[in-house]
C-alpha cells in the first residue's frame, strides 16, 4: 500500500479478545471524509473507537504520518486527534463554553487554566459552529442539536490533524444535519483535517464522503469512492433490503413499493408522473408506469415504486414489445392516467396508445383525485 | 456594537464575582463559627476574652486550659475531618458520575467502620492502646475493600439506582459484622466502641489533628493537582480520554485518594452521614459550576463550616447531653438530599 496519512493495517477490532471485525486495511489521505456505513449493530462504533484508542485493538496496526498510534502518549494522541461519540454526557451545572473548552485538555499546563489565547480559540471554535450565542447556556438544558454542534466545537478546540465522529447527526433535525455536514466539509477542505464518521443516512454519506467504507460480517465489506460502493446491489446486500428503495444516481431513498399487479397505469415524461406515483404509493395503490425513456427523470423513480415499468431506451423510436406491452396494460388496467407526454419524432407512436387509451374509457387526464 | 466575545469576557467576570462572593461568605462563617465554638459549652467563655487568650495565651488558667486542651483541637477536627469527608464525596460523585454518591451512602464508610472495630479490639485486647495511623490504615483498607465491591458492581450493573442501592446493602451488612464484633467484645472495648461507632469528635487530642491534618492535607493537595483530569473526567470516560488522560492511572488515583479521606475521617470520628453529598451539592449549586478548581477548595471549605457548626450543635443543643455528630448531620443533610432527589427527577 502506498503512503496514506492515515492507515489501519490488517487491523481486528472487538471486544474482551473476541474479534469482532477482523483484517481492515485501508488508507486515508489528509483532509479526506470517510464514512463508514453498516446496518445496526455492525460494529461501525467498535472500528471507531479502536481507531481513538478508546478501545484495545486486537491485532493489527493504525499509523498516523507512518507513527504506530500505540507508540504515541496519550497527549501526543490528544493533540492529533479528537472525537465526536453517541453516549450522552451529564455535564453538571456546565454551560456549553465550559465543555467546549475542556478541548483545549492537551495544551493547558498542570492546572488546566486557560490562557488568553486559548480562551479565543474556544471562541473561535464556538464561532465556526455557529454556537457563540450558546456559550453561556447550561450545556444539560441545551437542545440534542445544540449539543451536537458544541461537542462538535470542544473537538475543533482541540486542535485536531484528524476527527472521529461516532454518528454525528443522529438526533438532529434536518437543518442540523445538513449544517453540521457543510461545517465537517469545510474542517476537512479548508483546515485539511481528516475526518472518518459513521452515518446512518446513506443518502448523506454518498454526498458528503470522499470514501465509504461498508461495514457488515467479519470483514470490511466495500472500501472505495462513493461511486464505487454506492451500487444498488451493494446497498441492498449491505443492509438486507429486498426490495428496491435506493437511487444511486441521487442518492434518494423511497418507501418500498405496493404489493400486488397493476392496477393503475400512468404515462407521463419528463417528471410529470412523480407526483403521481408518489400519490399512488401513499394509497397503496401499484401501478405500472410507461412508456418511458431510461433516461427520464420519471424513470428513475419509477423503477423504485412501480410495480412494472415499460421502458425504451433512450433517443430510440418505440419498439414493438414495448407499444404491445403498453396497449396490453391499456386493456388491463382499471385506471389510466395521462400525466401529460411531449411527443416528438421520438415516441410518435405514443400518440397511437393514448387513443387507445381514450377508446377504453378509463382515461383521465392530468392529476386529480 | 456588542459582540459576543466581549459578552463572555463580562459573563467572566461575573462569575468571578460569584466565586468571591461564595468564598467570603464560606470564610466569614467559618470565623462565626469558629469563634461560637469556642463561646459556648458547658463553661461560657465571654467572645471579649477569647481573642486574648487566642493570641497572647494570657487569661484565666481554667479557660486557657478548655480552650486549647479541649475546644480548640475538637475544632481543628471538626474542620479538617469535615473537610475531607466532603471532598471524599465530591470525588466519588465524579468518579460514578452520580451526585448522589457518598462516602457514607456507597458503604464504604461502614466498610471502613468494620475494619477499625476489628482493629481496636484486636489491639486494645493486646497492647491496650491503639496508635492513630494503624486505625488510618485499617480504615483505609476497610474502604477500600467497600470500594472494591462497588466497582464490581458497577461494572456489572451500569444503572445508578442499583449501585446506590447495592452500596447501602454492603453498608448494611458491614455495620452486621461490626455489631457482631462488638457483641463478642470485652466490656472494656464496648464502651470505647459504641461511641466512636456513632460517630463523635469528643475527646480529640493534638496528637490526632496532626495525624489527621497531614494525612487530610496531603490528600487534598493532591486532589487540588488533579483538578485538570476530574474537570475532563466530569464530561465521561470516553472523553476524558480522547483528551489525553490516562484513565487507568486516573481512576485508581481517585478512588484511592478518595478512601483514604473518608476512611481518615472514619478512624478519627466514626462514620458521619450525609455531609458527603449534601456539602458538595451545595457548594456547587451556589458557585454554579462544578469546575473542580473552584469547587474543590470550596468545597473543603464547606465541609469544615458545616461539620464546625453540626458538631455545636451536638454539643450544645441538648446539654449536657451530647448527641452523635451523625445524628446532626443526618438532620440537616438529608433533607437536600431529598430536594436533590426531587430536582433531578424533575428534570428529566
Amino acid at each position: 500500500m502506498a503512503d496514506f496519512y492515515f492507515q489501519t493495517k490488517d487491523l481486528s477490532v472487538g471486544y474482551d479478545g473476541k474479534p469482532l471485525i477482523r483484517d481492515i486495511s485501508i488508507g486515508i489521505e489528509k483532509g479526506e471524509i470517510v464514512t463508514l456505513i453498516g446496518p445496526n449493530g455492525s460494529g461501525k462504533s467498535t472500528i471507531l473507537k479502536s481507531i481513538a484508542r478508546q478501545l484495545k485493538t486486537i491485532a493489527g496496526t493504525v499509523l498516523i504520518e507512518k507513527n504506530d498510534l500505540k507508540s504515541l502518549s496519550y497527549r501526543e494522541t490528544a493533540q492529533k486527534m479528537a472525537v465526536v461519540l453517541t453516549e450522552r454526557i451529564k455535564a453538571e451545572l456546565m454551560t456549553c463554553w465550559d465543555v467546549a473548552a475542556t478541548g483545549r485538555y492537551p495544551y493547558t499546563g498542570r492546572l488546566g487554566i486557560l490562557t488568553r489565547e486559548d480562551k479565543a480559540k474556544v471562541a473561535a471554535a464556538l464561532e465556526a459552529v455557529h454556537a457563540l450565542d450558546l456559550a453561556q447556556r447550561d450545556f444539560a438544558k441545551a437542545s440534542d442539536g445544540q449539543r451536537q454542534r458544541v461537542l462538535l466545537a470542544r473537538a475543533i478546540c482541540q486542535e485536531p490533524d484528524i476527527i472521529v465522529l461516532d454518528e454525528p447527526t443522529s438526533f438532529l433535525d434536518i437543518r442540523h444535519k445538513l449544517e453540521l455536514l457543510s461545517i465537517l466539509r469545510s474542517m476537512a477542505k479548508e483546515n485539511r483535517i481528516t475526518v472518518i464518521m459513521s452515518l446512518h443516512e446513506i443518502d448523506l454519506a454518498k454526498k458528503i464522503s470522499d470514501k465509504i467504507m461498508c461495514v457488515k460480517g467479519e470483514t470490511i465489506g466495500q472500501y472505495g469512492t462513493p461511486e464505487e460502493v454506492f451500487r444498488e446491489a451493494n446497498i441492498r446486500s449491505l443492509y438486507e433490503i429486498k426490495q428496491g428503495f435506493f437511487d444511486p444516481v441521487f442518492g434518494s431513498i423511497e418507501l418500498s413499493k405496493p404489493e400486488g399487479e397493476a392496477k393503475v397505469l400512468v404515462i407521463s415524461a419528463c417528471g410529470t408522473g412523480i407526483p403521481v406515483y408518489r400519490q399512488l404509493q401513499k394509497e397503496n395503490v401499484p401501478f405500472c408506469a410507461g412508456i418511458l425513456y431510461t433516461n427520464d427523470i420519471d424513470y428513475r423513480v419509477a423503477r423504485l415504486l412501480a410495480a412494472e415499468v415499460i421502458e425504451e431506451k433512450p433517443f430510440c423510436a418505440i419498439s414493438d414489445a414495448a407499444f404491445e406491452r403498453e396497449a396490453y396494460w391499456i386493456q388491463r388496467a382499471e385506471r389510466i392516467i395521462d400525466a401529460g407526454v411531449e411527443i416528438g419524432n421520438g415516441n410518435q407512436r405514443m400518440r397511437d396508445l393514448l387513443i387507445l387509451a381514450e377508446q377504453s374509457g378509463k382515461l383521465q387526464r392530468g392529476w386529480c383525485r | 456594537m456588542k459582540h459576543p466575545a466581549n459578552d463572555i469576557m463580562g459573563v467572566n467576570l461575573r462569575r468571578r464575582t460569584r466565586y468571591t462572593g461564595v468564598f467570603l461568605i464560606l470564610l466569614t462563617a467559618f470565623c462565626v463559627i469558629v469563634v461560637l465554638n469556642i463561646n459556648i459549652g458547658s463553661v461560657p467563655i465571654p467572645i471579649s476574652k477569647i481573642a486574648g487568650i487566642l493570641f497572647t495565651g494570657e487569661g484565666d488558667a481554667r479557660q486557657v486550659a478548655i480552650i486549647w486542651k479541649i475546644r480548640l483541637p475538637r475544632i481543628a477536627m471538626a474542620a479538617i475531618l469535615g473537610g475531607a469527608l466532603s471532598l471524599s464525596g465530591f470525588l466519588l460523585q465524579t468518579f460514578f458520575l452520580n451526585p448522589l454518591a457518598g462516602p457514607f451512602v456507597l458503604g464504604i464508610s461502614s466498610g471502613a467502620k468494620m475494619v477499625v472495630a476489628l482493629t481496636m479490639i484486636f489491639f486494645l485486647g493486646r497492647f491496650g492502646m491503639v496508635s492513630s495511623w494503624a486505625l488510618i490504615l485499617a480504615a483505609l483498607m476497610g474502604s477500600l475493600v467497600s470500594v472494591g465491591f462497588i466497582l464490581l458492581l458497577s461494572r456489572r450493573l451500569k444503572h445508578m439506582a442499583i449501585l446506590l442501592v447495592g452500596g447501602i446493602m454492603i453498608g448494611y451488612i458491614c455495620s452486621a459484622v461490626t455489631d457482631f464484633i462488638i457483641a463478642f467484645a470485652d466490656d472494656a472495648d464496648i464502651v470505647n466502641l459504641h461511641g466512636w461507632s456513632l460517630g463523635s469528635f469528643s475527646g480529640t487530642s493534638w496528637e490526632g489533628v496532626a495525624v489527621a491534618g497531614a494525612v487530610v492535607g496531603i490528600t487534598s493537595a493532591l486532589v487540588f493537582f488533579l483538578s485538570k483530569p476530574i474537570g475532563a473526567y466530569q464530561l465521561g470516560e470516553a472523553y476524558a480520554q480522547s483528551m489525553g488522560v490516562n484513565i487507568r492511572a486516573f481512576r485508581i488515583a481517585l478512588i484511592v485518594l478518595s478512601s483514604l479521606l473518608s476512611a481518615c475521617v472514619t478512624a478519627f470520628a466514626g462514620p458521619i452521614s450525609f455531609v458527603g453529598i449534601a456539602v458538595p451539592h451545595l457548594v456547587k449549586h451556589s458557585l454554579n459550576t462544578s469546575k473542580p478548581l473552584i469547587a474543590i477548595p470550596a468545597t473543603v471549605l464547606g465541609g469544615a463550616v458545616f461539620c464546625m457548626a453540626c458538631d455545636l450543635i451536638a454539643r450544645t443543643a441538648f446539654a449536657p447531653t451530647e448527641l452523635s455528630i451523625s445524628t446532626v448531620t443526618s438532620v440537616f443533610g438529608a433533607p437536600v438530599v431529598i430536594a436533590m432527589m426531587m430536582k433531578r427527577h424533575r428534570e428529566r
